[in-house]
């Protein structure tokens, strides 16, 4: 018996280095994995807040010395902030109208069954599988032949285009993770259907509105290709990066694209620090 | 209000713009593309001959670029895979209470905005990079050899900048798999990879699905990547296309080959979605 128990013991150091070293790759690997993948993803972004306060002058290519000059006047370099503006006023927009559309598109395919629910859903789905620059490219030679000049509208129609499909998915989800009894009781309870629509459903639907408004917005800020193309002479941020990209970028740019990276971060921390506090409350 | 009509009602107004900013661009792109120049007209004066040569000639013409989109496409959708599952895994299994933050930091970097981030990475690749001259240091590289300007920084740019597109829907279907059944796996005897390879990878195949094409797409048609960290031996079709409208003014080639590439790429993703047999996407 305790001869049998001895050799058990002996193999104990062999097997188990295996299966732990196995065991130490199957939780590890993956986590060293993780910290290459994060700093991959981090790289650009610390090397843009780092040339933010680069003392750079014109040209923002090399290390010059620090400064928080550029972070105290953003809009020290010219045109910086016109084509801010315009980012901003053309994404407002453009988040709005799409997110009314895409929500109202999301509660008729998301709610109903209706002849011409599938090819709904197809439509919805070929802008997103349109590659931008066709997108862009054919929205331009509309314009080009109805006459309209490409400018500030062009860009809003062209914006408001491409985020309404991604605002109907996103909305879309939302409606089908709701819970139908939630609905059904409100209608026992004696609400018309109004009622229940305007105290129940909306007030359930309205995170994933939230969410889809937040990402249209974002989508309609970064655009490049599509804007490239209708907004003519009208410069918005990116074309204003893009642009000037040749001689050297301003360091007022990574000073904007730094604040609205920790912008937007906060926004997203305090819109899950408002999500749990509602679901705790509840 | 009849409820018949109710769905139609909500869709009505999103529909109405999509068919007039997104169907009937379309339908005059493939208008245009046919066209050829008036005789003594001015430049960018065209008129409809339904030369559909035109499409051969912008086929021919072009044939490098259009294979070189592609292929970079491809390159770019299997390595942002090969970053993001791993990426994705870590964050939906072993993340516990840093999920929902990591998530956040997935997303992160791309409110910076996306053409300050190639930028940067275009002078995080250059001589005054710290890259390049560590390299040269370690003897990896030769003094004359350059990292920017070339293919591998036009596919490594489109990796990064289309990483989310990739991650998030992997991470939303993994997250979905009940890790019950990766258990089960365990305690039937499989070993770590026979569980991924026969549950985790055939559950989560919505999610590559959808994160492949939603790289794909808009990889193939990309023009940013390869202005900015290329040069002019890695043009993909996306920089024909833009050149063609604004600098040549020939809107019918430009037409002709916009068309074939959204054909090309809309045959490509129904076979794949066939191939892959997922309908969850539309």
């Amino acid at each position: 018996m305790s001869a049998h128990v001895k050799q058990k013991d002996a193999s104990i150091p062999t097997i188990p280095i295996k299966a732990r070293l196995s065991r130490w790759f199957g939780r590890n690997l993956i986590r060293i994995y993780a910290v290459f993948g994060f700093t991959y993803l981090f790289i650009p972004v610390a090397y843009t807040f780092a040339f933010s306060f680069n003392d750079s002058g014109k040209s923002n290519l090399v290390w010059k010395g620090f400064t928080f000059d550029n972070w105290k006047n953003p809009c020290g370099a010219p045109e910086v902030c016109t084509a801010l503006g315009n980012s901003i006023k053309i994404g407002l927009l453009a988040t709005i109208f799409s997110t009314i559309l895409g929500t109202m598109i999301a509660f008729a395919i998301g709610r109903y069954a209706f002849k011409g629910r599938s090819s709904s859903n197809l439509l919805i789905f070929l802008p997103m599988a349109t590659p931008e620059i066709v997108l862009g490219a054919s929205l331009l030679s509309l314009f080009l032949v109805f006459q309209i000049n490409p400018g500030f509208w062009p860009t809003v129609i062209a914006h408001v285009m491409f985020c309404i499909s991604f605002v109907v998915v996103t909305v879309k989800a939302r409606i089908a993770s709701l819970d139908p009894r939630l609905e059904q009781a409100a209608m026992d309870l004696y609400a018309n259907e109004l009622e229940t629509f305007r105290k129940v459903t909306l007030p359930l639907v309205a995170p994933g509105i939230a969410g889809a408004a937040l990402l249209a917005f974002s989508l309609s800020f970064d655009d490049f290709i599509i804007t490239n193309f209708n907004s003519g002479t009208l410069k918005t941020f990116p074309e204003f990066v893009y642009t000037s990209a040749a001689r050297g970028i301003p360091a007022q740019a990574n000073v904007i694209g730094s604040a609205m990276f920790f912008l937007a971060l906060i926004i997203v921390i305090a819109g899950q620090f408002v999500g749990k506090r509602v679901k705790v409350a509840k | 209000m009849s409820k018949v009509k109710l769905p139609y009602l909500l869709l009505l107004p999103g529909f109405l713009f999509l068919f007039t900013f997104f169907i009937l661009p379309i339908a005059n792109l493939a208008q245009t593309s046919t066209q050829t120049p008036i005789a003594d007209g001015d430049t960018g004066q065209y008129e409809q001959t339904l030369r559909f040569s035109n499409y051969l000639d912008a086929f021919t013409e072009n044939q490098e670029q259009f294979a070189r989109s592609f292929v970079f496409a491809l390159c770019a959708t299997v390595l942002a895979l090969a970053i993001s599952y791993p990426l994705a895994y870590a964050i939906a299994f072993k993340a516990g209470k840093l999920k929902n933050f990591l998530l956040v930091l997935v997303v992160a970097p791309f409110f910076v905005s996306f053409l300050l981030r190639t930028v940067a990475w275009k002078q995080i690749l250059g001589e005054e990079g710290f890259i390049v001259p560590s390299l040269r240091t370690f003897g990896i590289i030769s003094e004359s050899t350059t990292l920017t300007s070339t293919s591998f920084a036009v596919i490594m740019g489109m990796t990064y900048n289309f990483l989310p597109f990739m991650t998030l829907p992997l991470y939303a279907s993994l997250e979905r798999i009940d890790p019950r059944t990766m258990e089960a796996s365990g305690d039937l005897y499989a070993n770590g990879i026979t569980t991924f390879r026969k549950v985790t990878l055939p559950l989560s195949m919505p999610g590559v699905v959808a994160g492949t094409l939603l790289t794909f797409i808009p990889a193939a048609g990309d023009y940013v990547n390869a202005a900015i960290l290329g040069s002019p031996n890695t043009r993909m079709i996306g920089n024909v296309i833009e050149s063609r409208y604004f600098k040549i003014v020939d809107y019918p080639t430009a037409a002709a080959l916009s068309f074939t590439l959204m054909v090309a790429i809309l045959i490509l993703v129904t076979l794949y979605i066939r191939k892959a047999g997922t309908e969850e996407l539309v």
